[in-house]
Order: structure tokens, then C-alpha cells, then sequence
């Protein structure tokens, strides 16, 4: 029988499904309100420095890009830290805690990147009880401009700087929150690291622009006819972050980095493939944003169901146990072959595979006069794009062609051994020693 | 020769075997995994939803549809399962139309809404399939419990208790359990003997016997199960049958459309069941609709469907007349049965039509007759009452909230309590909720 209970870097909740610092952690109110529904543990939204809070526009906050009814598939915000006092945050996050000692309460903070500011808050959190701090170097809009959130995310000396700060002043776990907007994430991943991290968490959110309002001629959310970039999240995301996940976690210098995985988890299969790249648990936003807090059940259900399928009795069984097999592409076995296969008790006839692989790829699907699809093996690339456009899953499938077999595409018998770029003959550098 | 439906008389096999079983088959045919996709991809997930409101035993409906579209589908029918134990058979026969789907967001804003009732079958098939039963037993609590009936509510009763570690012995008057799920629901919505498997499926959480041919005022006493066991639920339901208070109405060939049903769901093969070439329906209610339905499938050349009101006041949901009349029965409005006579070898039936004045139906004066092999009764079930000492309402048994009758330690759901809506669900979570209330009186 599966058990979900998560032991993140010391920190226990009773299932590795938190929410990430946002407007759903901002106030007693919401947080009690996840913890209510299930959730394991919530980030509480950013607090910045004592004094007067920022400010938030009147509204709109969000944009959003809709999949086929209205499906909510990538959120865009330009809304900033918390607006709220900081003492007024600490005292709930207090209270909060002590009504709920099972579930985990983490701070993320952002304040000036100056020892000072650290130095001050770091024991006003403490005091508070919260299980550890999670630090906000991610915030594309609003903050960066004023050199903190990404502005400091995307300069490795001063994630590893302020890192180590927060060591210094704070007794509980560091968590550094990467922002995804750089081109090579092992590096601040690497710097927080050294700074002493004792995890990082990712991806924040993705400087973006929506879409446009063609009546206003301004971005949206439109404000008086203005728009700015904002923090681009939900589903849409989720690979961009999966990716930077497996980077860190196949990293030889970051392997043994703890990571808290997020970016669009919306079910119980998202949670599970983070957690298999790398990551120990994950943390929840959007679809909390979309949905409500009731999502947490499908995601607790879920992987409990697909853990007892497997076998898995604990989390730990399983994370990290796809990382091996995250290799670069110049590794691929090219000697591997496959070919496209069609249903035809499934398929209904629609004709996209048709379409997309007629207009755009290999001319390897037929199609008969009355609309019978059927895959041509000797043009089959099996680049698998008619798969993914059939709306009918599983209707179209690919299939292992067996070594020792004709690939009738090359007519070259399929082999068995591994053979790759890095010793075909095409590859130039394999002959540049000669 | 062979019959046909225009064969005189009360005969079998008007259709040949081939067209009986298509016209048998599953009137909401299973959904495919694809159809089950696409189906479960269209529920909002709303906050609050109406549709778990709707349903008598509050199924955690938007929950059980995510879970089938993210593919885990077993924790989909746990989920359906913790609330409505009967979940499989409630997922055929229940008048959706009038519940959950009829307060899905998706009937207000396109009145195409999620078809919650196949993706509930979908997940609950998908679970019994692979002979999973997903509770478990407390450890015994030494109480014992006599169940009356072992329809939905006495099963839905003996299942809640056995899980929470009691033993449970169910009396049931016939020879089978299930209740109307095997007897009195119509053929083509409970296929393949569903209500056996399902109730063999039940009974596998250990601690429930059944004794068959036990029915209390027959031959067991209810003061003496009362004395016997620490708790006692009715959940008889209502075997006698109302009369139509008119002359002719013990003529032969006048009969009660439960038996009808009763017999048709138990004959071994449908080309042995005898049908009239001219029936008439009297009634108005899913009993009504589904005799004459199926009436019509067994090849009846004229069968109509009489009820005494307006189209309005029809129990029978508007889904329902219409599957009749897609069918081909004919429906009469506003007509009462006057008197039933003997024409040759087969009858006539005379009706006066009505009108509602103030509330009041009356008749208009004017009447007609229709010709009939087989006239069968449907105008309600009534209770057959074997206790001197349970209060009555309204011809059923009084119960409070929990269930409980007048007498401190019996309980009663189903049928033949009120409250409920006559339907397998509202008996699920009568009977549910009885045995909540009994555990919590047992383990004071």
C-alpha cells in the first residue's frame, strides 16, 4: 500500500504535493483553506522587506492562453510579492503553523540584495516556526527592475552570495529558487549549491507576452492601454522546466542537489515524471489557480494508485529513476528502428496524419479513396508527428521493427548492436584523429 | 407457422431470436476507452457542482471524472464506490436525465451535459472486470444484524456494516437477491446478469449470509429477528401492488406489470416470453414505461400506455416517454380506467377521459375503448405491512433522519420507508446512512 509521506530535505508532509509561493499562499485564509483540501505543505507568498509593501496594479493581473474549450493551458501574471505587511504575514505564518505542526510551511523571501536585509528578516522568520525559507530570485517583472528576483537569479555570484547569507543568519533549510529566464541553468543551480543551498526549486516563472489586444494595440492584460511582460506558468511550461530539472539533476556537479519540482503539474502523471527527473517533491500553482484546491485529491489518488501498480511502496523508490536514462542526443542508438502502425478497428477517418505527413514530412501515409490510412514502411521515418496529431490516442502506434529485419526506408537490415553518431562514419571528428 | 406480431392472442416468439437480443441490448451501450477520453474531458470540474448535489448519495463526481481522464481509472471507481456501493447498477438504470445530468453546467449553457452516468459505468466495470473489491473489513465487532430484503437498500445496509466489522444476516423472501435490480428493472439497462455479479461482487467483503426464501409475515417473524440480532433494517420494499378499483380487474389476463417485468428478467431465453398482440399499459411511471417498452421489443403489435393526468404530472421522466415512443408505444394522456370487459378470448378496456379543474381531476364524460390481450397494471406498489407496531405514513414505514423506525432498534430505507424518490439510488443511501446510524447506536 503506498505511502505518500514526503521527507524533503528534513521537512515532512504528508504527501510531496505543495503550493508554490503566489497568490494561493498569500493569507491565512487560502493557506488554511490547502491545507483543508489536502495539500502537503504551501510556499507562503514572497515578504519582502519590513516597511510599506509594494503595490500591486488595480487589476487586470492575468493573461492566459486557451487550449480547445477554453482549456486553461498558460498563465501569464505581471503581479508582484506581497502586498500585505510583513508582520501582519508573520503573524499568520505562525499561527497557521501551529494549528497545522504536520504540514509544511516554507517563507520565500525577497528583500535588497544586501547582507543588512537578509540579516533582519532571517529571524523574524525564524521565530515564526516555519519548516525553512525559500529565496525569490525569480520574479521577471516588477522586482527585477529594482535589481532583486531575476535580477539576481540570472547572476550566479549573487545567488551564491545571498545563499550563503541566509546560512549564515537562518538555522532551518535554504531552498533557491531558480529563474528559468538564463541560458544555462546548471550555473545558478552550481551557485547555490556552493552558497550552501540545501535545495533548489524550479522553474519560476517565464518572461513572456501572452497575446495582444488588436483593438487596444497593447499586450495583454491591458492596463490604461499599456501592457508589460510578465511571469509565464501552467501546463505550457511544463517541459521547459523538465528539461532544466534533468539538466541539474544529470549534472555530476548537482547530482546529489535536492530539487522541488515546478512548472504546469496539474495531475498525478506530472508530479510523478518531475519526480523521476530529479525531483523529491513538487509544488503546484496554476492548476490550484485554475481549479481550486480540490485538484490535490486527483494528484494524492493518482500517484498512489500508479504506486501501487508498480510496486512502489515509498516516494523515494522512485525519484531520480529516469535520470540515467537522460543521455545527449550524439548517444542515441541510430541503429534503433521503428515504423508507424495505424488502427484500423480505431481509426475514424479523419485524414490528419494524412495531412501532416503528406504536406510536411515523409509521404509515408496513404490514403485510399475511401479514406483508408494506411503507413508506407519504406518512407516511414517513424518521426512519430502523426501519433501526436491523431486525436484518438493510441489509435497509431510505433513499432519496434525487429534486428535482423529489413528496414525496407534503407533496405539495410536492422541491427542489434548500439551504433551511434559518435562512431558513424558521416561524423567528421570520428576521422579527425586519422 | 410462425408468430409474428400480429399473431392473435397472448403468444411467444414473435421476433425471431436474432432481432429479440438486438432489441435487448444495452440501451447505453458501454464507452470506449477513446469515448471515455473524450467524454471525461469535458467536465469542468466546477466548485460545488451541482452534480454532486444532485446525486442522493452524493458521489464525488467531478473527482471520479478527473481521475478517469488522467488515467486511473481504479481510484475513479473507488471514489464512486465509498459513497454508492451499487454504483455499477446505479450507473444503468438511474434517471440521470433527472439528476446529476440534468444539473450539470454543461445542460445549462449547451444542453449537452457530461455524460456522467457512462463514465460512471466505464469506471465501475473497469474495477469489477479486474475482481477487485477495494474495502476492507474491520476486525469483528460481535454485533449481528438482521437485514431485511436484500434489494439495494438492505445490500447497500449490509455492506456499510460489514466494513465497519459487524455480521450480517440478510432475509430475502425470493429465491435471489438484488431486489428490482434482478426482478423488476428493465432487461435492456441490466445485461449479462449484471445484478447476480454485482451482488456476488458485494458479498465478497466477508461478513454478510444471505438466507433465500425467508420472508417476514410468511414464514419468519420480525418481533422474533428483532429479539435475535443487537439491530434490525427493513428494507423490504413494497410487494403488493395497487389496484385499479374498477370492474374487470381480476379478469384473467389483467395483471400487475411488476410480475411482467419479474418474469421477463428471469425467463432463460427472451423467444419464451409471452406477449400480447394488444397491450395496454396502465400507469405512469418508470414500472409503465419499461413493461411497455419492453412489451413493444418482444414484438406486441399495439401497445399503448394510458395514465390518468397530463403529460406534466408523469412520474416517468420526458427522457423516458420519449425512449417509449421512439420505441413505438403509444402514449394516452389524461384517460382513467373505467371497467375492464371480457371480448371473446381477449378484452376491452374502456377509458374516460379527464381534465384537471382546480386541482382536481375530474372527467370530461367522454370515453373510448381499446382492445387488449394482456392489460398490465402499473399504477404503484404498496406496502405489505407485517408489523402491527411500526408507524405507518402514508402507506410506509415512518423513519427519522437516520432511518430509524418508531421502534428504538429498527431501522428501515428503501421502498418501503419514505423520504426517497423510489429510485435504486435513494435506497443506496438510505440504506448507507441507516447502517452509519446503526454502527454508531451499536458501538455506544
Amino acid at each position: 500500500m503506498a505511502d505518500l509521506t514526503s521527507n524533503f530535505i528534513g521537512i515532512k508532509s504528508p504527501n510531496p504535493f505543495w503550493l508554490a509561493s503566489a497568490p494561493p499562499t498569500d493569507k491565512e485564509y487560502n493557506v488554511r483553506r490547502a491545507f483543508e483540501a489536502g495539500w502537503g505543505g504551501v510556499v507562503w507568498k514572497t515578504l519582502g522587506s519590513e516597511g510599506p509593501p509594494i503595490v500591486n496594479v488595480n487589476g487586470p493581473r492575468y493573461g492566459v492562453v486557451h487550449g480547445a474549450d477554453r482549456r486553461v493551458l498558460g498563465l501569464n501574471n505581471i503581479e508582484l510579492i506581497t502586498d500585505r505587511d510583513l508582520f501582519k504575514n508573520l503573524d499568520e505564518i505562525k499561527r497557521v503553523k501551529k494549528d497545522y505542526p504536520d504540514r509544511a510551511i516554507i517563507v520565500s523571501i525577497m528583500v535588497p540584495c544586501e547582507e543588512d536585509a537578509w540579516k533582519t528578516i532571517l529571524p523574524l522568520v525564524e521565530e515564526t516556526g516555519a519548516d525553512g525559507i525559500e529565496l525569490n530570485f525569480g520574479c521577471p517583472h516588477g522586482m527585477a527592475e529594482r535589481g532583486m528576483g531575476s535580477a539576481v537569479g540570472q547572476v550566479p555570484e549573487y545567488v551564491e552570495m545571498v545563499t550563503g547569507w541566509c546560512k549564515k543568519y537562518y538555522s532551518k533549510p535554504v531552498i533557491v529558487k531558480l529563474t528559468p529566464n538564463i541560458s544555462d541553468i546548471r550555473k545558478p543551480a552550481a551557485a547555490a549549491q556552493a552558497g550552501g543551498a540545501d535545495a533548489v526549486s524550479l522553474i519560476n516563472t517565464i518572461s513572456s507576452i501572452i497575446s495582444v489586444d488588436l483593438d487596444v494595440m497593447a499586450p495583454n492584460p491591458t492596463i490604461d492601454g499599456k501592457g508589460t511582460h510578465g511571469g509565464y506558468c501552467g501546463p505550457a511550461v511544463k517541459p521547459i522546466a523538465m528539461n532544466m530539472v534533468a539538466e541539474i539533476a544529470r549534472n555530476p556537479e548537482t547530482a546529489n542537489l535536492p530539487i522541488s519540482g515546478i512548472g504546469g503539474i496539474t495531475s498525478w502523471r506530472d508530479a510523478a515524471e518531475y519526480m523521476v527527473l530529479g525531483c523529491g517533491n513538487v509544488q503546484v500553482c496554476t492548476a490550484a489557480m485554475t481549479y481550486g484546491f480540490k485538484i490535490v485529491q486527483e494528484m494524492i489518488s493518482g500517484l498512489s494508485q500508479w504506486m501501487d501498480e508498480k510496486g512502489y511502496e515509498s516516494t523515494e523508490e522512485f525519484v531520480r529513476q529516469a535520470v540515467p536514462n537522460v543521455t545527449d542526443w550524439q548517444y542515441l542508438n541510430l541503429n534503433y528502428v521503428s515504423k508507424a502502425s495505424i488502427n484500423q478497428d480505431d481509426c475514424i477517418s479523419c485524414g490528419r496524419c494524412y495531412a501532416a505527413c503528406e504536406d510536411t514530412s515523409h509521404q509515408a501515409i496513404s490514403m485510399t479513396s475511401d479514406r483508408k490510412f494506411s503507413v508506407i514502411d519504406a518512407e516511414c521515418v517513424a518521426c512519430n508527428l502523426c501519433v501526436e496529431v491523431c486525436p484518438v490516442e493510441n489509435c497509431i502506434t510505433m513499432v519496434q521493427q525487429e534486428p535482423g529485419v529489413i528496414d525496407p526506408r534503407t533496405n539495410k537490415v536492422v541491427e542489434e548492436k548500439h551504433g551511434d553518431w559518435t562512431s558513424h562514419p558521416n561524423n567528421p571528428s570520428v576521422f579527425a584523429a586519422e | 407457422m410462425a408468430h409474428s406480431s400480429s399473431t392473435s392472442g397472448i403468444v411467444s416468439g414473435r421476433l425471431d431470436s436474432d432481432l429479440l437480443e438486438q432489441n435487448f441490448e444495452d440501451l447505453h451501450a458501454p464507452l470506449s476507452k477513446h469515448e471515455a477520453l473524450v467524454a471525461s474531458d469535458r467536465c469542468y470540474f466546477c466548485h460545488d457542482a451541482p452534480c454532486m448535489t444532485a446525486c442522493p448519495t452524493s458521489i464525488d463526481i467531478p473527482l471520479f471524472i478527473r481521475q478517469i481522464a488522467t488515467g486511473t481509472t481504479d481510484a475513479s471507481a473507488k471514489t464512486i464506490l465509498s459513497q454508492n456501493i451499487l454504483g455499477g447498477m446505479c450507473a444503468r438504470v438511474c434517471p440521470t436525465e433527472t439528476l446529476c445530468e440534468e444539473a450539470c453546467v454543461r445542460e445549462v449553457a449547451e444542453g449537452k451535459p457530461v455524460e456522467i452516468g457512462r463514465l460512471q459505468r466505464f469506471a465501475t466495470d473497469n474495477l469489477m472486470a479486474k475482481d477487485i473489491h477495494p474495502f476492507e473489513r474491520k476486525a469483528s465487532s460481535g454485533k449481528k444484524v438482521a437485514v431485511i430484503g436484500a434489494g439495494p437498500a438492505g445490500l447497500a445496509c449490509a455492506h456499510k456494516l460489514a466494513t465497519l466489522g459487524h455480521e450480517i444476516t440478510i432475509y430475502e423472501a425470493r429465491e435471489k437477491g438484488g431486489g428490482l435490480n434482478e426482478f423488476g428493472i428493465a432487461a435492456y439497462k441490466s445485461i449479462d446478469n449484471f445484478a447476480q455479479k454485482e451482488l456476488d461482487w458485494l458479498l465478497s467483503i466477508g461478513g454478510i449470509k444471505i438466507e433465500y426464501g425467508k420472508g417476514i409475515g410468511t414464514n419468519i417473524k420480525l418481533d422474533q429477528i428483532q429479539s435475535d440480532y443487537d439491530a434490525t433494517f427493513i428494507g423490504m420494499g413494497l410487494s403488493g401492488v395497487n389496484s385499479l378499483r374498477c370492474d374487470g380487474e381480476n379478469l384473467h389476463n389483467v395483471d400487475d406489470a411488476v410480475s411482467f417485468i419479474s418474469d421477463l428478467r428471469q425467463a432463460d431465453s427472451l423467444s419464451n416470453v409471452k406477449v400480447g398482440r394488444d397491450v395496454v399499459v396502465i400507469g405512469g411511471g418508470m414500472t409503465a414505461v419499461d413493461a411497455a417498452v419492453q412489451s413493444k421489443l418482444l414484438g406486441a403489435q399495439n401497445v399503448s400506455l394510458v395514465y390518468r393526468r397530463g403529460k406534466e404530472d408523469m412520474s416517468a421522466s420526458v427522457y423516458e416517454q420519449e425512449l417509449a415512443t421512439s420505441k413505438g408505444v403509444r402514449i394516452i394522456y389524461n384517460a382513467t380506467p373505467l371497467e375492464v370487459t371480457e371480448n371473446g378470448s381477449s378484452l376491452d378496456v374502456k377509458f374516460g377521459f379527464t381534465e384537471s379543474i382546480k386541482s382536481q381531476l375530474k372527467q370530461t364524460g367522454e370515453t373510448f375503448s381499446l382492445p387488449a390481450n394482456q392489460v398490465l397494471k402499473a399504477i404503484g406498489q404498496n406496502l405489505s405491512n407485517q408489523s402491527d407496531e411500526l408507524k405507518i405514513i402514508d402507506g410506509k414505514i415512518n423513519v427519522n433522519d437516520h432511518g430509524q423506525t418508531n421502534i428504538s432498534n429498527i431501522w428501515a430505507g428503501g421502498d418501503c420507508a419514505i423520504g426517497g424518490d423510489d429510485l435504486t439510488v435513494t435506497a443506496v443511501a438510505q440504506g448507507r446512512d441507516a447502517a452509519v446510524h446503526i454502527n454508531s447506536q451499536l458501538m455506544k
